[in-house]
């Protein structure tokens, strides 16, 4: 077996694996802490707001059917508050599985893989939301019948 | 010549009975002291050993151990220097908690039970209880810990008011016994964060009057590695044997950060 060398202490040798890449400065990771937390404050009165609107108010959970969405989304008031919603939800989430991944990924390949996972089903969840909220239609027209509800003007 | 006798001082002033211990008798009890073994001359593997002592209701972990080494095993490797709590030598993970050996009281800890004894987390292990304490150390060299000062060299003393004495007096505390530092799950991760002691000897001279260069630290700090990677679990202040209240150090080095930016 062969003999570990063990070096002279204090040679001012840092292990390999602890010595910090230089040149990660930037404010990025203070602009990413500051956001959590303002979007983490916006998002407790978005979400509370949001389950009593739809869960407690009026006629509570009963309540809830294709109608109700059509009939909130109706409102600009309620396509903005939702649009913030998934947008600093989303953010904010992301964000934190970042931050998580950054922890606990030990090697570079994975932790790469793994944000690459996160950014793009963050990409595609907030762009596929953001076209629903917008494009949302309550009495659409398929293949030239309208398909009318109760509450859909007549054609 | 004198035949006369001196007569002997007694060797006590306070007659006893045989067989009475006194008022200062000191009670004891036996223990179990499970030590991680680590001897890279021997094996890459770690393991325990055990020894059971007995030892007196003044004694602390670091008597424990000095027992061992010198009564039992002499090849049992640990730090110590002043082995009262201030040089910061003997820190070490003490029934799954980072204490000093020194300021533990055996009687303080559930003597019922084997106390485990291991050497602090996130340094690379040299021997049984001794870690490497370089990586360590750079960090805390990095945050430039010295009076940095502008202008003149004044003639006198350099003059502080006792409230700006006052606003970095829990930081001046520190021992740099690495207890924080390797209490702290983040450092553990990866060994990259500057950890909580470097971070509070930053803020030891950032928040002191008499420094220029807070700017510089707090450029220093405010990198990949640095406070932001704190997630405030609060693992270094319960660590701390000197009472610092590491955490609110650093959200304050996190809190000057924002105000200079911003």
């Amino acid at each position: 077996m062969a003999t570990p060398t063990i070096e002279t202490p204090r040679s001012g040798r840092v292990s390999p694996g602890y010595s910090r890449t230089p040149g990660s400065r930037g404010n990025f990771e203070m602009i990413a802490w500051l956001f959590m937390r303002i979007s983490g404050a916006i998002l407790v009165v978005l979400i509370f707001v949001h389950l009593y609107v739809n869960l407690v108010a009026g006629d509570g959970i009963t309540g809830i059917d294709f109608g109700f969405v059509a009939g909130k989304w109706a409102s600009p008031f309620w396509q903005i508050w939702d649009l913030t919603m998934l947008w600093l939800a989303m953010l904010h989430g992301t964000n934190g599985i970042r931050v998580i991944i950054n922890d606990y990924a030990e090697k570079n390949s994975t932790r790469m893989w793994l944000k690459g996972v996160l950014y793009t089903s963050t990409v595609v969840i907030v762009v596929l939301g953001t076209l629903v909220i917008f494009t949302f239609d309550p009495c659409p027209v398929i293949d030239g019948v309208a398909h009318v509800a109760d509450y859909c003007p007549a054609p | 010549m004198s035949t006369e006798t001196i007569e002997k001082e007694p060797a006590s002033k306070v007659e006893l009975a045989p067989g009475v211990g006194g008022g200062g008798e000191i009670p004891t009890f036996d223990i179990t002291l499970k030590v991680r073994r680590y001897n890279p001359e021997v094996s890459d593997e770690a393991h325990w050993d055990e020894w059971q002592l007995t030892m007196y209701g003044t004694d602390r972990v670091l008597d424990a151990l000095h027992k061992v080494k010198w009564e039992h095993d002499g090849s049992v490797s640990f730090r110590r220097s002043c082995a009262h709590g201030v040089c910061g030598s003997d820190a070490m993970r003490i029934n799954g908690r980072n204490r000093l050996a020194c300021k533990t009281l055996l009687k303080d800890l559930d003597t019922s039970k084997p106390i485990l004894v291991e050497p602090i987390k996130g340094l690379p292990v040299e021997k049984d209880l001794i870690v490497d304490m370089e990586p360590f150390f750079q960090s805390y060299r990095e945050i430039m810990p010295f009076l940095v000062s502008k202008g003149h060299e004044p003639s006198k003393e350099r003059l502080q008011s006792a409230e700006e004495r006052e606003r970095y007096d829990d930081t001046t505390k520190c021992i740099l016994c690495a207890a924080c530092t390797s209490s702290c799950p983040v450092f553990w991760t990866d060994g990259q964060y500057f950890g909580p002691a470097a971070i509070v000897n930053a803020h030891r001279f950032i928040f002191d009057s008499r420094d220029d260069a807070g700017d510089m630290r707090l450029e220093i700090l405010n990198d990949k590695e640095g406070v932001w990677r704190c997630r405030t679990t609060f693992n270094c202040s319960e660590a701390c044997p000197r009472g610092i209240q590491v955490t609110k150090a650093i959200s304050e080095v996190k809190q000057a950060i924002l105000t200079r930016k911003i």
